[in-house]
């Protein structure tokens, strides 16, 4: 029951993008065809799964024993760009295909503030492990959900009549609010 | 506090560091550094017109070997040049394509209902294909005009998009987002060597233009005063519109939308005029030539078909020669069409301006005799094309059928000028149905004959003549005997010769078809005849293609004729192709010039991609959606008629052309009766501009069809 609330509330009560207003940057970049946010998706669940994953031990070893706490944004960026190169160069030797399908987003995710966000709030929040892992993974769920959302409202803005001040970036910023404000209304569900 | 902080910052971007060398080390993954040097050289617009999902995707395949340098259909032949450069390959010309609008129909199509909704087509089309009636139409939308990330598109009037050439790169997009297919990417060459397909807008007339004459096209342009668009329109299909504007048969105006309503377009009277307006012009309009190849293809007969498949495939760049052997090129339409029909000078225009886009000919080459298949082989030709043509006359499997005074039809008319020139007070009977029949027919009155018979099996309407040719025919005094068969020739010991014929039947006397069944006991004699001309049917004389030509391995069909495929005229010698009567047997010309853009089609892909291909879902038959059973127009207006010499002038001048051409308004009026018909829409206002004139009258049509159309 706590994983199942955890998850929820990471997918949707707390939606890194809608509620939290964080990883708006490729929330806007990679949001114009739902193929691409599909890719980008899986991409930072990978990503945000391995970062928390990594940064959990490493905040409870070293940080935490050192008293090193204020550090913890800088060598988190460090880490978790270091993580992502290193997993780029090992899909592309060891797994061509998924290299292929999530290749082209890794190095757009390397300082992304969803993904350090989530590994920040893990610690904040206090939870162990495991528990780190599954929100990490909701986290990147809930990411990729607001990002197919999204993408299919602008593909439709392909063929809809928008004036022509509003094409383009105006117009998804306006959605992306419209969807906030309904994502707003998980509010209060749960924690 | 500052020490421990800056060492554990450095400790770990040291070691991340050194796991990240280690790591490049370890999977480090060889990539060849020309995809990048590609890469950098591509457009980057990612426009996917290439096929490849981007630049990226692109420059990889090239490295890859995958695609050619050329690959990049936005980046012109510079890009191309230097994508080869760095491949260190040579490269090869790529023919500029452009967008093209198939749709003619815009806004006179008619409509299932109004749609109201998104301003966008392919939104339209998800409401039962959009809201005109023809599946294939342009919705007018603008989708394309929107999705054309060089701006070449535009709507214009009439609610259908224009493309502007000059701006096209050929991408794709406008093809990719339109819902009806009604626009598409094509190239010269492809446009040259289309073969019609089953979703394309085509009127009935051409569907049923054995040549696939863009028909609509051609007299809008003379409508609109464009006689040399509308000639290069023509050339498109066809290298001998003046030739065909006086001997076709024209089937195009037999289906004419129009004689739902009065006549039938002058289509063939138009195509005459166009041509003319060139050959008195004195001046030729260039026609555009694709870059040389270098190909040679051996031609073997210079008639309409090897001339036709000569100019496609000189067109296309590559260098026909034609092996004719007589002394001139042109074939039956010089050896058979009599001048009164055809006047020599027409023809020599015609194959002049063929042989001067560079074709070569060389005269007096006969296959089997002068030269043989391995001869041409040998001289680097890298396909041939047989079109040697029908000119045997089968024999009259009847007693005296072997009679000193008979003779073929087309040894005949060949003969005449040179071998005769005079029939005084004879008496000719002229066995067959046939155009060289009605032919020799109006040549012997011509040429003096007290008496000419024509003896054919068929009813006026059945028979293989053109329907002019009859009535010219009888016009200048020929006998024409309907139904009747010949029985026997008697020839008698004072050298005077009898014909004895039969009346005849049809077994399904009501349609007038099923067999012929002669009808005993209703005998006629024609006495004392002095020449007996058989013209029943031509046959293709197949005795050259033998051990001693090379061709010995040619498949013949058991009834002795050559077999080749019947849309890309590939015989089972891969590089021989065959077409014209030499395939089909007694045709009219139309076929043999269709036979050789088809055959020029199947050598182009051939000699440069060395498959042949058989063209996808082609049009063969008429799409019955596009005969309209009912139609409303809002004018009448008579058809020309072009004029003719009178008959007691025909009988003195063999050589006079007994059919004219027409005045230019006649030809503007003509044009404007045409309803630029699309599949299923059509303009019912066609020839409103004429509207004043005293023999344009309203139609009162029938009022079934309440469109808006």
């Amino acid at each position: 029951m706590d994983y199942f609330l955890l998850v929820i509330s990471a997918v949707f009560i707390n939606n890194i993008v809608l509620v939290q207003y964080l990883g708006t940057c490729p929330f806007l970049g990679t949001s114009k065809s739902t193929d691409v946010a599909l890719g980008m998706g899986g991409a930072v669940i990978f990503v945000i799964g391995m970062s928390v994953a990594l940064t959990w031990p490493i905040q409870k070893a070293i940080l935490e024993p050192f008293g090193l706490g204020y550090l913890q944004t800088i060598v988190f960026i460090l880490v978790i760009a270091s993580l992502v190169q290193f997993v780029e160069m090992f899909l592309k030797k060891l797994l061509p295909p998924l290299y292929r399908a999530l290749g082209l987003y890794l190095p757009l995710i390397t300082t992304n503030c969803a993904v350090l966000g989530s590994a920040i709030l893990v610690q904040k929040n206090g939870y162990g492990l495991a528990k780190s892992v599954v929100f990490g993974l909701a986290t990147g769920v809930g990411f990729t959900l607001a990002l197919v959302i999204i993408s299919s409202i602008r593909e439709r803005f392909d063929i809809s009549p928008i004036p022509q001040v509003f094409r383009g970036v105006p117009i998804a910023l306006i959605t992306a609010g419209l969807m906030s404000l309904a994502f707003l209304a998980f509010k209060g569900m749960a924690s | 506090m500052v020490t421990t902080s800056v060492l554990l910052v450095f400790g770990l971007s040291l070691s991340a560091a050194l796991l990240l060398a280690a790591a490049s080390r370890i999977f480090a993954v060889r990539e060849d550094p020309r995809v990048q040097d590609v890469e950098a050289i591509l457009p980057g617009a990612n426009c996917g017109g290439c096929g490849y999902p981007g630049c990226a995707a692109a420059a990889a395949a090239v490295v890859a070997g995958e695609a050619p340098p050329e690959v990049c259909v936005a980046g012109g032949m510079d890009i191309a040049a230097s994508v080869a450069r760095v491949m260190g390959l040579a490269v090869a010309y790529r023919e500029p394509r452009v967008a093209s609008l198939i749709c003619s129909g815009g806004d006179r199509a008619r409509q299932m209902f109004a749609y109201e909704g998104l301003r966008d087509c392919r939104a339209e089309a998800m409401l039962y294909g959009g809201e005109k009636t023809c599946g294939l139409g342009c919705l007018g939308m603008g989708s394309c005009v929107r999705a054309c990330p060089f701006g070449a598109v535009s709507l214009g009037e009439g609610g259908l998009p224009i493309v502007n050439k000059a701006l096209c790169r050929s991408c794709g997009k406008c093809a990719e987002v339109c819902p009806t297919g009604a626009i598409r990417i094509t190239s010269f060459s492809a446009s040259l060597l289309h073969v019609n397909k089953l979703d394309e807008c085509l009127a009935p007339c051409m569907q049923k233009c054995p040549v696939q004459l863009d028909v609509r096209t051609f007299i809008q342009q003379v409508k609109g005063g464009d006689y040399r668009g509308a000639l290069l329109t023509l050339k498109n299909r066809n290298p001998l519109p003046a030739t065909v504007g006086r001997v076709c048969p024209h089937p195009c105006e037999d289906i004419c939308r129009r004689k739902l309503v009065d006549e039938g377009v002058a289509i063939n009277t138009l195509e005459r005029f166009v041509a003319d307006w060139e050959m008195h012009s004195g001046q030729r309009v260039p026609i555009h030539c694709g870059p040389d190849t270098g190909i040679k293809i051996a031609i073997v007969g210079g008639g309409p078909s090897g001339l036709a498949c000569a100019y496609f495939l000189r067109r296309l760049g590559h260098h026909p020669v034609i092996f004719e052997s007589r002394a001139e090129a042109g074939g039956l339409l010089r050896y058979a069409i009599p001048e009164f029909r055809l006047p020599r000078h027409v023809l020599d225009w015609e194959v002049q301006g063929i042989l001067d886009l560079g074709v070569e000919l060389k005269t007096y080459m006969t296959l089997g005799r002068e030269f043989g298949l391995a001869d041409l082989e040998a001289q680097d030709f890298k396909a041939v094309y047989l079109a040697t043509g029908a000119w045997k006359t089968p024999p009259l499997n009847i007693p005296g059928g072997d009679a000193r005074k008979l003779m073929g039809g087309v040894e005949f008319l060949t003969g005449i000028g040179s071998q005769w020139s005079s029939l005084r007070d004879q008496c000719v009977v002229i066995i067959g149905d046939t155009n060289t029949a009605l032919d020799c027919a109006r040549a012997t009155a011509r040429m003096g004959a007290r008496r000419t018979v024509v003896l054919s099996p068929h009813i006026q309407r059945k028979m293989a003549a053109n329907k002019e040719e009859i009535e010219r025919a009888k016009e200048i005094g020929a006998e024409v005997l309907f139904q009747t068969l010949p029985v026997s020739i008697v020839s008698g010991s004072s050298g005077q010769t009898n014909v004895w014929y039969q009346a005849c039947r049809y077994e399904d006397e009501a349609k007038a078809g099923g067999a012929i069944l002669p009808l005993p006991g209703t005998d006629g004699l024609v006495e004392n005849v002095d020449l007996i001309i058989a013209a029943t049917d031509r046959r293709p004389d197949l005795s050259a293609f033998q051990a001693r030509s090379g061709l010995a391995d040619l498949a013949l069909n058991p009834k002795g004729v050559l077999t080749c495929d019947e849309l890309t005229m590939q015989t089972n010698l891969p590089h021989v192709f065959a077409g014209g009567e030499v395939r089909r047997g007694r045709s009219i010309v139309m076929e043999a010039v269709a036979d050789g853009r088809r055959a020029a089609r199947s050598i182009h892909l051939f000699v440069t991609t060395g498959a042949v291909p058989r063209p996808q879902e082609p049009q063969l038959k008429v799409i019955p959606e596009s005969i309209l059973k009912d139609m409303r127009v809002k004018y009448s207006i008579p058809r020309v008629v072009a004029p003719e010499i009178p008959v007691d002038v025909r009988r003195q001048n063999f050589t006079m052309e007994v059919r004219r051409g027409i005045p230019e308004r006649d030809g503007v009026k003509e044009a404007s009766r045409c309803l630029r018909c699309g599949l299923t829409c059509f303009d019912a206002e066609a020839g409103f501009e004429f509207a004043g004139d005293r023999d344009v009258k309203p139609h009162a049509g029938p009022r079934k069809e309440n469109g808006n159309a």
